[in-house]
């Protein structure tokens, strides 16, 4: 973890809700897809944690949606915007157990970190599979972004109004999964676990204080007891996992 | 910068900057960012005798003026701290540390003030008679001078240590209660502890835990 000022390079809509933003700035301490950053926002008294989408060495990309004060803001700032950001936030993905065919399974923005973990699995020679979930064909992003690394994604959305129609779960039962990963909303981490019998690494996205293990204020119960999203997580294995009823 | 030195209940530290309990762990987190050396001491996460899982999610919501929180004392249990948290946080920490505990009854109190005493490293006991967050004890302890009294004297009996009791706002004379304490024993008082509050819709409807409100 490291607490460091960062440039807003970049700050420009990807749909209506969802902006891209590349910061500038000393990136070393974030070193595994799936970490998060905390940005402070001026006027706000919490940090908002976004998962990193993608980093090089001098700066690192993130996909934000407006869903309230914060990141309506964040989505005003223009480059050359300072911000403080804390980098480096929480476990990451573990690229090791992966197999040879590797589902990546996103909803809406928790597409970000698989987009750095696509490109992580596709230099060490694996063939991950990539699949998408969005509400309408409105909200689709980021499609381009993956074909160029030659990774075309599976888009599904609810209404079938791009890609196919329906769930993301659906796609698990086509592919002959050696391990998922998945970023999104509870519920779809939920249905994804119970869609498929393949081990899964899941990152979670839970309202946060502190954001580096200090406060208590992001627990999720786990087999192992009660586990800080922000510090043991975001990534968790899907058999350490207990769901509230 | 010695102007800056305070004695705190017969310890000196070098400045009066103490971080509060609940928002700094056990140390380490911070020492990642800084030297938590520069601090004058903090208070760690409220220790009880028995590890507590804490309330469902979620804890944190923010506001204007700062936020609230409902964490509910998730903690390893004072056994836990000593063998655990403590030896980490002698690392990175050289200084006296504020340990703050939390329990259901004045036995309980004792018993895990009389553990975290006897650590070399612990130079306060902080006594949290003021939290909201739990449904028992807590803050129920601190809003009655005879209860209040009670969880002091238990904890003297204990420990020559100094004994801060931690206060609740959520009562109607303070000074009640910190007059009981200091006549059952206790060194000095912490004040406060989290007030009372809850974050309204404006469509009417409760948002978010209505509990704690911190950072005033
Ligand atoms: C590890 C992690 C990774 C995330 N990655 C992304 C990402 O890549 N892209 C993205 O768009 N969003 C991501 N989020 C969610 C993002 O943090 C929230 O959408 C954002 O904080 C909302 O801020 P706000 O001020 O607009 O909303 P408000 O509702 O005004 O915020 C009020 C408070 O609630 C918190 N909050 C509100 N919604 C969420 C939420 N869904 N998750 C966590 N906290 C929330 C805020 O941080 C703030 O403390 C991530 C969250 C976490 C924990
Ligand atoms: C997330 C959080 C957790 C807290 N946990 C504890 C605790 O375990 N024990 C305790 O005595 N006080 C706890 N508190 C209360 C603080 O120590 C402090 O008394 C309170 O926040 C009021 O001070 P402030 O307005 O400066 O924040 C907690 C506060 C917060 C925000
Ligand atoms: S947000 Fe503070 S411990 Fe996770």
């Amino acid at each position: 973890m490291d607490c460091k000022e960062f440039t807003i390079a970049e700050n420009r809509p990807l749909t209506e809700k969802v902006h891209y933003l590349r910061l500038a700035g000393d990136t070393a301490a974030i070193t595994m897809p799936g970490q998060f950053v905390s940005l402070s926002l001026p006027g706000f008294f919490l940090r908002r944690p976004f998962s990193v989408c993608d980093r090089d060495a001098g700066s690192f990309s993130l996909l934000v949606e407006r869903v309230g004060d914060g990141t309506a803001l964040l989505h005003t700032l223009p480059a050359g915007t300072n911000v403080s950001v804390l980098t480096g936030l929480g476990n990451g993905f573990t690229c090791e157990q992966s197999g040879d065919q590797p589902v990546l399974i996103g909803g809406g923005t928790g597409l970000s970190p698989l987009f750095w973990l696509a490109r992580e699995l596709a230099a060490q020679g694996k063939r991950p599979v990539v699949v998408l979930g969005f509400r309408t064909a409105a909200d689709v992003f980021f499609e381009e972004e993956f074909c160029a690394l030659g990774i075309c994604p599976v888009l599904f959305t609810e209404d079938g109004s791009a890609g196919r129609k329906g769930l993301v779960t659906e796609a698990l039962r086509e592919y002959d999964c050696s391990m998922f990963y998945a970023c999104g909303r509870e519920g779809m981490l939920r249905a994804v676990c119970e869609a498929t019998h393949a081990p899964g690494e899941l990152a979670f996205d839970v309202r946060m204080g502190c954001g580096f293990g200090a406060c208590m204020g992001c627990s999720r119960p786990t087999v192992s007891g009660m586990k800080r999203v922000c510090k043991d997580g975001p990534v968790f294995r899907k058999e350490e996992l207990l769901w509230n009823a | 910068m010695e102007r800056l030195n305070v004695n705190l209940c017969g310890i000196e530290l070098d400045n009066p900057v103490l971080a509060a309990s609940g928002t700094f762990g056990y140390g380490l987190e911070f020492a990642g960012i800084y030297d938590i050396n520069l601090l004058g001491s903090f208070s760690f996460k409220g220790t009880t005798p028995e590890a507590r899982p804490g309330n469902p999610l979620p804890r944190i919501a923010e506001c204007p003026s700062g936020m609230l929180n409902a964490v509910g004392l998730q903690n390893p249990g004072v056994d836990a701290v000593i063998r655990d948290e403590l030896p980490r946080l002698r690392e990175v920490f050289h200084k006296p540390v504020m340990a703050n505990i939390a329990a259901r009854s004045p036995l309980e109190y004792a018993e895990a003030a009389e553990k975290l005493a006897q650590q070399e490293q612990v130079g306060w006991l902080e006594v949290n008679i003021s939290c909201p967050n739990v449904r028992c004890g807590g803050m129920s302890f601190g809003a009655d001078p005879k209860a209040a009294a009670e969880v002091t004297r238990a904890v003297r009996a204990v420990t020559k240590k100094p004994v801060i009791m931690k206060l609740s706002p959520n009562v109607t004379d303070i000074a009640e209660i910190a007059r009981a304490c200091e006549d059952a024993g206790a060194d000095g008082v912490s004040l406060i502890n989290t007030l009372l509050g809850m974050r309204i819709d404006l469509n009417g409807l409760p948002r978010g835990p209505a509990h704690g409100l911190a950072g005033l």
